[in-house]
């Protein structure tokens, strides 16, 4: 028997058909990039999970955290076995506070996606589904937010909700336990960020509605709400997980630019404002700061884009392409 | 044609209606009264009020009813949609100059850092893509699709720093920073291309692989048509029509200035301008260029569409 007629074999075999997952995640399987970036990928969630736990000890014991903690007397060291990447202007270990701008990074993706997904994949279900006047309505919406450009955008709206987060009594229960930066950096990205995600959607939704499934659907009696999100949305859902895999280092490097412009991360070490501290330092020669920084956010950037990339070939091939055409 | 070309000029009407909501809304709204941002942390509310009434912050955001029906327009929303109509864009409470003075002051600088970077970020991407393409899965393809993508993982503030620290500050080949002649003009274009080329590239690739497989060009192989040919002819004029909607749309950019660039070369554009009245809480400077960005870009885009039923006969507008 040749290879193809045992697969062939073996697809027969099998009771029930597979699904879009298992069949992605074989072909996954055997990319080596992907494993590679995958694995980098868990190293750095490792990292993120145990900076997580630092943080949140200390929040709870009301303690000041480690990383936190000046050692003026060791200030500025060079690499040593004590301070593998050495120590900055106040004496704290640059490697544990690359540590901890992991954890923001991932804050970042994290809380930036609880306002783009609800947000995108509801406005585009909704116009795609629904079309008429609301459809209208929601692609002027779109178009509006993304003629604005991009940065000017978020660099708004997070200049202005930090300014209003700070002033807010209310709002200072909420900013003891997360940075008012991080909040208004998550803010701008968020409320700029839905507009890819919403036409993928918007666009997937307008195809879904004419298939026949649907159409049995309504014949057996289904409201529009079970048809969009208990027939429609397990055939989408795959799009939001690209979305986020393809956007997340974007993410990441825009944080560092605001940040960097210091209208983002305030009190947290991110890898924006480790990056801004390490500015200075290079200037005496000091570059094992700057280059742990570029090193850390360069893996972390480079295994999301070629997972995600991957991950976009196996689930959706058209995808790329559809992508490329419209920028 | 004509009608198509007025029907979507007058589409950009609506969508600039809606920008200036979004902007106001950002500015007005979200941020509340914009005098706090002024006065500062520390500020008493006597001056807080001093400033909301100077600049017109204590009015209604919509629409006046106190002194209905005479006023009813004396409100911010009508009056700023009535000044940015008539390009008024107020003035800066930092410089107190006229912020229509310091935009028109502003383009020049931009102009001459993101000219000359998007031109060689246009051939350059355009070129390495045609040769990725050509040489598609050997490689060369493979090595070109991973220097990009290594590139756009790298933070273009360590671009800027590495160039600063090593070719302009060690080795002393520029300047480091500052606006005075041509020279001053090299490291930014040449760090902007470095870091942006990367995404240029692979865009095109996707774009130009696309046309490969397409059936006109397997109709080509089989008449005899070399791979030069195919490519340069068949491949590339097809490539044309996503390759200059992408050119298009970045030339709105231009003028919003290379934002990190301008700030990091010291270059007096209207990136430089932006950051600067972001830290100064210069609020209608932000405003002005975050406006003018977005008509721009939406002047263009309608541009774009045009463009396409010249590069491509195929589509017909009605």
């Amino acid at each position: 028997m040749t290879t193809a007629e045992k697969e062939l074999d073996v697809i027969s075999a099998s009771a029930a058909p597979e699904g879009l997952w298992t069949l992605a995640w074989r072909q996954l399987r055997r990319n080596r990039v992907a494993m590679i970036c995958l694995f980098i990928l868990c190293v750095y969630t490792g990292t993120w999970i145990y900076a997580e736990g630092v943080y949140w000890t200390a929040k709870i014991r009301g303690s000041v955290p480690d990383y936190k903690i000046s050692h003026y007397e060791i200030r500025n060291e060079a690499p040593s076995l004590a301070h593998p990447l050495g120590t900055n202007f106040a004496g704290r270990d640059n490697f544990n506070q690359l540590i901890q701008g992991t954890r923001i990074a991932f804050e970042i993706g994290l809380l930036t996606s609880l306002i783009v997904i609800p947000l995108g994949f509801a406005l585009g279900a909704l116009a795609g589904y629904f079309g008429g006047k609301l459809d209208g309505a929601i692609v002027y919406l779109y178009s509006v937010v993304a003629s604005v450009p991009d940065i000017l955008l978020i660099m708004s709206i997070t200049y202005v909700t930090r300014a209003a987060v700070e002033r807010s009594p209310a709002m200072q229960t909420v900013t003891r336990y997360i940075d008012s930066g991080l909040l208004a950096i998550c803010v701008g990205m968020g409320f700029t960020g839905w507009v890819g995600l919403c036409r993928i959607i918007r666009g997937e939704y307008l195809k879904h509605r004419e298939r026949q499934y649907v159409l049995a659907a309504r014949a057996l009696g289904a409201n529009h709400g079970a048809i969009m999100f208990r027939h429609i949305m397990p055939n989408v859902s795959h799009l939001v997980i690209i979305n986020f895999s393809l956007r997340f280092p974007g993410l990441i490097l825009t944080e560092v630019v605001l940040s960097y412009l210091g209208i983002g991360i305030a009190n947290e070490p991110s890898w924006g404002t480790i990056i801004n501290d390490a500015k200075q330092r290079l200037w005496l020669g000091n570059w094992w700061e700057l280059a742990g920084a570029t090193v850390a956010i360069f893996f972390l950037v480079l295994a999301l884009n070629l997972f995600g990339d991957a991950l976009r070939d196996a689930l959706d091939p058209k995808l790329r392409i559809a992508e490329a055409k419209t920028g | 044609m004509a009608a198509y070309i007025i029907r979507r000029l007058l589409s950009v009407v609506p969508i600039t209606i809606g920008v200036m909501l979004i902007t106001f809304f950002v500015f007005r709204v979200v941020g509340g009264n914009p005098a706090y941002r002024i006065a500062g942390k520390n500020a008493t509310p006597a001056r807080i009020a001093q400033i909301s009434h100077e600049r017109g912050y204590d009015k209604p955001l919509f629409v006046n009813f106190h002194e209905f029906p005479r006023y009813v327009f004396e409100a911010q929303f009508p009056r700023l949609a009535w000044n940015l109509v008539r390009f008024d864009f107020g003035q800066s409470i930092v410089t107190k100059e006229r912020v229509g003075t310091m935009l028109r002051q502003g383009v020049g600088p931009s102009l001459c850092v993101t000219t000359p970077l998007f031109v060689i970020e246009l051939v350059l991407g355009v070129g390495l893509a045609l040769l990725a393409a050509y040489y598609r899965n050997t490689w060369i393809d493979r090595g070109l699709v991973l220097l990009s993508v290594m590139g756009m993982s790298i933070s273009t503030l360590v671009y800027i720093m590495l160039a600063q620290y090593w070719l302009a500050s060690v080795w002393r080949l520029f300047p480091v920073w500052g606006f005075e002649s041509a020279r001053y003009l090299i490291l930014p274009v040449m760090v902007g291309v470095i870091a942006g080329v990367g995404g240029e590239l692979r865009f095109y690739r996707t774009v130009m692989l696309d046309e490969m497989y397409q059936e006109y060009v397997r109709t080509a192989r089989a008449k005899g048509a070399s791979s030069r040919t195919i490519l340069f002819r068949h491949v590339l004029r097809n490539a044309l029509i996503p390759i200059l909607t992408n050119v298009i749309i970045a030339i709105p950019f231009l003028y919003t200035g290379a934002l990190l660039l301008e700030n990091f070369f010291g270059i007096p554009g209207l990136g430089r301008l932006t950051v600067m009245a972001l830290f100064n809480f210069d609020d209608d400077v932000v405003f002005a260029t975050t406006f003018i960005g977005s008509i721009l870009f939406v002047l263009f885009n309608a541009l774009t569409d045009i463009a396409y039923t010249w590069a491509d006969p195929r589509i017909r507008l009605k």
